[in-house]
C-alpha cells in the first residue's frame, strides 16, 4: 500500500490538477473538459488563458483518441497498448499538458521530423505553416488534417518538449509536454 | 426552401442557416472527434441555397473555440461560399471574437488569407 502514498507524494511535488491512464474514448474526453472548465474558472484565470489552456488539451487528448489504433488486436497480456496517460499541472503561473502514449516504431520518423519543424519556426512562421497545410486539402478518413502539432505549438507560444522511447521491435513510447503560461 | 436550424450541443455549435434572410450564422463551440460527420449535411444545405440565393448573403461566424478537425470543415464552407459569390449572390463574413482572444482573431485572420470573400473582423465583448 505504500507504492499508493509514492504516488501520491509524486503527483503532489510536480502540482498535478488532474490525471489519468487508461484508454481514453470520445465519453472520457467530454468528461475531461468539463472537470477542467470548472477548475479553471475556480483557479480564477483569466478568460484567455482559460480558452487557450481548453484549446491545447481539446488537441492533445484528440490526439491520444485517434491516434491510438483501435483496430490493432491486443498481443501482448502485459503491455496495453492501447492504454494512455495525461496530466495536467500547474506549477506557479505556468500550466503543463502532459501526454504519453504507444505508437508503432515505424511511424517515429515522420512524427519526429515534423516536431522538429515545429520547434525551428518562430511565430510568424508556425502561422504561415498552419495555413499551408490548412489549405493544401489533405485529410485522413479519420478527419484529421495533421494541424494538431502546430495548433498546439502555436496556441502554446512555447517549444514542445518531446521524447521517443523505444519499448520493442513493434512498439515505442511517445512523450509529450506542452507548456502555457 | 427549409431553413436548416441545430441546437448547439457541448461538442457542436448551433446552426441557424436562413434561406429566406439571406443569413447563415455558426455560434458556440465546435470542437467533434471527427468533424466530417457535423459538417456535411452543411455542406449540402448550402449546396442546394446556392440554386436560388438572396441577392446578399451574409455568414455570421460567431464560434468561441474549434479544434483542428473543424477548422478544414470550416475551410470547405467558405471555399464553397467563394464558389457561389457572384454568381447571384455576394456574400460577406463576419467573423466575430472575444476582446482579448488573438487566438481566435488570428484564425479569422488566416482563412482572410485563404478565402477570396469580404471579412469584416468584429471585435465583441462576449459571443
Amino acid at each position: 500500500m505504500a507504492n499508493i502514498y509514492d504516488l501520491y507524494k509524486t503527483m503532489e511535488s510536480n502540482k498535478v490538477m488532474l490525471s489519468f491512464k487508461g484508454r481514453v474514448t470520445s465519453d472520457l474526453l467530454m468528461s475531461v473538459l468539463q472537470i477542467m472548465e470548472t477548475k479553471l474558472v475556480a483557479e480564477d484565470e483569466s478568460p484567455k488563458i482559460r480558452k487557450k489552456i481548453y484549446n491545447v488539451l481539446v488537441e492533445c487528448l484528440q490526439n491520444l483518441y485517434h491516434h491510438i489504433d483501435k483496430d490493432k488486436e491486443v498481443k501482448s497480456e502485459v503491455i496495453d497498448e492501447q492504454s494512455a496517460i495525461f496530466m495536467i499541472a500547474k506549477d506557479g503561473t505556468q500550466y503543463s499538458i502532459m501526454t504519453g502514449n504507444y505508437m508503432h516504431n515505424s511511424d517515429v520518423d515522420k512524427l519526429e521530423s515534423k516536431l522538429k519543424l515545429i520547434n525551428s519556426m518562430d511565430k510568424d512562421e508556425l502561422k504561415q505553416y498552419y495555413k499551408t497545410v490548412l489549405a493544401d486539402g489533405q485529410r485522413s478518413d479519420k478527419g484529421t488534417a495533421g494541424l494538431g502539432m502546430i495548433d498546439i505549438a502555436r496556441k502554446s507560444g512555447q517549444k514542445l518538449e518531446y521524447h521517443f522511447l523505444p519499448i520493442d521491435n513493434d512498439s515505442t513510447f511517445f512523450s509529450l509536454n506542452v507548456k502555457i503560461a | 426552401m427549409d431553413n436548416f436550424v441545430l441546437e448547439g450541443s457541448a461538442k457542436t455549435p448551433s446552426v441557424d442557416f436562413n434561406a429566406d434572410k439571406g443569413v447563415l450564422e455558426l455560434r458556440g463551440r465546435s470542437i467533434p472527434e471527427n468533424s466530417i460527420e457535423f459538417y456535411k449535411p452543411l455542406n449540402e444545405w448550402i449546396e442546394n441555397y446556392g440554386k436560388s440565393p438572396q441577392g446578399e448573403t451574409v455568414v455570421d461566424v460567431r464560434l468561441e473555440y474549434f479544434n483542428t478537425s473543424s477548422s478544414k470543415c470550416i475551410l470547405d464552407l467558405f471555399k464553397q461560399l467563394e464558389n457561389l459569390n457572384g454568381s447571384g449572390t455576394n456574400i460577406k463574413v463576419n467573423w466575430y471574437f472575444e476582446e482579448d482572444d488573438e487566438d481566435m482573431e488570428e484564425a479569422g485572420e488566416d482563412y482572410q488569407a485563404i478565402i477570396n470573400l469580404p471579412f469584416n473582423m468584429i471585435e465583441v465583448e462576449e459571443i
